[in-house]
């Protein structure tokens, strides 16, 4: 009976496993063919022969500079995490340990944005960094959406979470408040802010839908923007395509792969928990 | 991910009375003004860039506002109107896009709450291997919706793509169109939307599982529940918050559909898959006229607050 359960049980999870990873194997085997390779029908799973055509292409291309994507996409999603973690984990000290006029309507205020949809501010949003004159420039990248709720909400959680008392001893020992906040909390707080870290990296390297809109010269794209034009400019021919692709998912992946453990947790906890 | 939504708040850890007492005494100690200060970075941001777009919003949603012209007259509801009177240049497009967010919303949505909760189940208990599936499961939820929008753009293509290819090897129709006809292009939009993010709900079930104590299970298994039964009055009512966290979440989600639809199947048949973000977002951010974008998300924001609070009256009516 139990050893009929888990032969089934590994069965639908093998079955499963090849449904998900099939399509990211596929991607990362089809930049490594050539164009002809690509074409054959029926398809060859792996490239006869195995080429750098694809890379090729896209790291030798003028026109479209896709290492310059890439180091751009890396610039803003680095700087993009570290606003969010300064901003945050300080925000979330004052409103998880100091007491002050306000405290509760500015919580109040923060947690209800969480519950907007966040298309609904990407007109007014676009009004105003272009007064601001950020169009087009990294800065738009980077700093509108650092105003991250999510990330204040979940460190204040957590710093609630950490017994006062370990404060205590150092305000007793004479700390002031931005050294109990640096020197005692951040260091005990080093799980919620790897989480944070890794989760607003994941959102500003993937993000889409703003810097289609909202970056226009061909030096200044991140990497998924400019991965529109390189559809665009090799229509069919998939190696090179896939091969943006790949450039695209290794640095996500690899970040996945050794944090798999933390962001799991992190999204299971933020979703429910606190 | 960030737009993650905490349904536990109310019942966050609230600290207990003696920290409380003392954490006063410690902020005695510090200047008046020093708590403003560990808020202020993040205040200017929020300010700017989270509350000021609110209203920043409604205000431009009231006026001729086109970024090109220099003259923004007050309009009133004119922008509302528009949406709503058929000799409008907008209304034909922006209920055609409506509808396509609708059809993908109701289609994709009960796949995302039950699919992750079935996988989560098979997930639940603890066997070798299971981080390994936990981990291909979620994967490509940590790609982008560029990247998995080019790769099934590929995976689709009706004539090179693998999945048409796999398809007519084993003798099925080898031809459909997948990108480019209805209703395929509803069942690739899905599809992929489903295997993108259905590991992100499944974690968050498998959280929730892990919440509804044992001795329940134990409990009814001594009073010869079957596994169905077990499943019905143990596992469901245990999961009801997480069932509402992820139910509002993926309506949410699924209402703000942009990606996969501009990159897979770009809007095609005809405009019959453009959806409402993207309308909202070629309005304003392509052809400029903020005016009308404008009266158009908060439309739809209003839409989703009422869908939201729908969400949260049905679930605590079957609570009490």
């Amino acid at each position: 009976m139990t050893n009929v359960r888990r032969v089934a049980r590994y069965g639908a999870l093998l079955l499963i496993t090849a449904v998900f990873v099939t399509p990211l194997v596929w991607m990362a085997l089809t930049s490594l063919k050539t164009y002809e390779d690509a074409q054959q029908d029926p398809p060859s799973w792996l490239p006869h022969p195995f080429s750098t055509y694809g890379f090729d292409q896209i790291l030798n291309n003028t026109a479209n500079p896709v290492l310059r994507w890439f180091l751009n996409s890396m610039l803003a999603a680095s700087l993009h995490t570290l606003l969010v973690l300064v901003t945050a984990s300080m925000a979330a000290y004052a409103l998880a340990r100091l007491r002050f006029r306000g405290r509760k309507v500015s919580f109040a205020l923060i947690v209800g944005t969480l519950f907007l949809p966040p298309t609904s501010l990407i007109i007014p949003n676009f009004v105003i960094a272009d007064q601001l004159g950020w169009i087009d420039t990294l800065t738009v990248i980077v700093v509108p959406g650092a105003a991250s709720a999510f990330g204040v909400f979940f460190l204040r959680q957590f710093f609630l979470s950490i017994p006062a008392e370990l404060e205590e001893a150092a305000v007793l020992d004479g700390a002031n408040h931005w050294q109990v906040f640096s020197q005692v909390l951040l260091p005990l707080s080093k799980p919620a802010l790897a989480t944070l870290a890794v989760l607003s990296f994941l959102t500003n390297w993937n993000d889409f839908l703003w810097p289609v809109y909202v970056l226009f010269s061909p030096e200044r794209l991140t990497l998924p923007a400019g991965l529109g034009l390189l559809q665009g400019a090799y229509v069919t021919d998939y190696p090179v395509i896939m091969a943006g692709a790949v450039l695209a998912s290794v640095p996500v992946l690899i970040l996945f792969v050794l944090a798999q453990r933390h962001i799991i947790q992190g999204v299971s906890r933020s979703g429910l928990k606190g | 991910m960030a737009d993650v939504i905490e349904v536990g708040a109310a019942r966050g850890d609230a600290p207990p009375p003696a920290g409380r007492t003392r954490r006063r005494g410690a902020t005695e100690r510090g200047h008046r003004a020093t708590p403003y200060l560990f808020l202020a970075p993040y205040l200017v941001l929020f300010l700017v860039f989270g509350l000021a777009p609110i209203l920043f919003g409604i205000w431009i949603s009231l006026h001729q506002w086109d970024l090109q012209l220099p003259n923004r007259p007050f309009i009133g509801l004119e922008n509302y109107r528009d949406l709503f009177s058929s000799d409008s240049a907008d209304y034909a497009d922006w209920w055609s896009s409506v509808r396509a967010t609708a059809i993908f919303t109701v289609l994709s949505v009960p796949l995302l709450v039950v699919v992750p909760l079935g996988l989560a189940l098979l997930l639940n208990e603890k066997f070798p291997g299971r981080t390994f599936f936990r981990a291909a499961f979620f994967a490509p939820y940590v790609l982008g919706v560029a990247v998995i929008g080019l790769l099934w753009r590929f995976l689709l293509d009706a004539n090179l793509g693998l999945v048409n290819r796999l398809l007519g090897a084993v003798g099925l129709p080898a031809d459909t169109p997948w990108v480019t006809d209805v209703p395929w292009a509803w069942v690739s939009l899905v599809g992929v939307t489903v295997w993108w993010t259905c590991g992100f709900n499944a974690v968050i079930y498998l959280a929730g599982l892990q919440d509804i104590p044992a001795e329940l299970y134990e409990a009814a298994r001594v009073d010869g529940a079957t596994a169905w039964d077990r499943f019905r009055h143990v596992t469901l009512p245990g999961l009801r918050p997480v069932l509402l966290f992820v139910l509002t979440t993926t309506i949410l989600a699924s209402a703000n559909v942009f990606g996969q639809s501009f990159l897979i199947t770009q809007g095609a048949p005809g405009e019959q898959t453009r959806t409402v973000v993207w309308r909202i977002v070629d309005e304003g951010l392509r052809n400029y006229d903020v005016g009308q974008a404008s009266a158009m998300s908060v439309l739809f924001a209003l839409l989703l607050a009422v869908v939201s609070i729908v969400n949260f009256r049905l679930f605590r009516y079957r609570e009490d």
